[in-house]
């Protein structure tokens, strides 16, 4: 996607980084309040952060979650934390 | 073409507005995080082509399309691959890119938008008419073939070959030989957007797939750049 650039991938890094973090606090509250609906517009937009950094599989458990909270349910809430763990670490790293 | 970009992703926000920053064809204006700003935006400007999100929380891209008057063209953007065929409701969709978005995807999004768009800063009234191809607007001209009257839109034009006492106009939908000099039809045409390459051709400078040394492909035809045009066309594509 960068076709090299950098400076441009540093910057794409850089703004998912800070904005995951603000996503997964909100995500945090929408499902401790059981607020599901909410909690699928947030992981919808983590999805696209989820495909940006290559993670196939996750993105195939972020939507199948996705969908789980549209439908009224959690169950794959346990593998969608590890997948935000593995994301937060990994741009950690990266800044 | 002025675009602007309606995404409540910032990570989006950051690609597509590279992306545009790096399409010479396009004029970014401003990005927004949700619909109703881009509304109340919309409201005071005229652009010509908007990135849109889909799946935006309470407002989202089809409430948005819905919500305003005369849309202009839009290109969806969504991580979800199961609404391209809602996207076939709406005329003013020209395209629908599904995130992660690639640069060779996304430049051929704009390509496929500049085909419909007549760019709103490029509009200028025209004076003269000549005698066998008139232009009443930018957006628009007619000819007269066998004494009828037949209107070309302009940003369909492909490009204008001079050829003995007749000029063929190309265009995306249709080829018309009309009675005409190129000087006749170069006068009226939009400058910013026609170029003469050659003493023989005119081309729509949006309708370029690539250059090579001494020659221009657009669609199929392969265009001659005279030598002593080159630096200008060199120097209009930068400018784009």
């Amino acid at each position: 996607m960068s076709q090299g650039d950098r400076e441009f991938e540093k910057k794409i890094l850089s703004v998912a980084s800070q904005e995951l973090k603000e996503e997964v606090k909100d995500f945090n509250i929408a499902i401790a309040q059981v607020d599901y609906h909410q909690a699928a517009q947030l992981v919808h937009k983590i999805k696209h952060k989820i495909s940006l950094l290559g993670m196939e599989k996750s993105y195939e458990i972020a939507q199948a979650f996705e969908e789980q909270l549209n439908n009224g349910s959690e169950s794959l809430l346990s593998d969608f934390r590890v997948i935000l763990e593995k994301m937060i670490t990994f741009l950690q790293e990266s800044e | 073409m002025t675009c602007i970009i309606i995404d409540d992703e910032g990570t989006s926000r950051v690609i597509l507005n590279q992306f545009c920053e790096t399409s010479p064809e396009l004029d970014l204006v401003d990005e927004f995080p949700n619909a109703m700003e881009a509304i109340k935006f919309l409201n005071r400007n005229e652009i010509d082509l908007i990135f849109l999100d889909i799946h935006m929380p309470d407002f989202s891209g089809f409430d948005f399309i819905q919500t305003i008057k005369n849309p202009p063209k839009i290109i969806l953007t969504t991580s979800d691959h199961g609404l391209a065929l809602d996207a076939f409701e709406y005329e003013c969709i020209v395209d629908y890119l599904v995130k992660p978005i690639l640069p060779d995807r996304f430049q051929k999004a704009v390509n496929k938008a500049s085909k419909f768009v007549v760019p709103s800063e490029k509009a200028q009234p025209v004076e003269e008419k000549p005698e066998s191809a008139s232009v009443p607007s930018n957006k628009e001209f007619y000819v007269n073939i066998d004494r009828t009257l037949i209107k070309i839109k302009t940003p369909t034009v492909k490009l204008i070959e001079a050829k003995g006492d007749y000029i063929y106009i190309k265009t995306t939908e249709k080829d018309y030989k009309v009675h005409s000099t190129l000087k006749k039809i170069v006068e009226k045409l939009p400058e910013d957007s026609f170029l003469q390459v050659h003493r023989s051709y005119v081309i729509n400078l949006s309708m370029i797939i690539d250059i090579q040394d001494n020659s221009i492909l657009i669609d199929e035809d392969v265009i001659p750049i005279s030598r002593s045009k080159r630096p200008e066309l060199i120097r209009r594509l930068d400018l784009l």
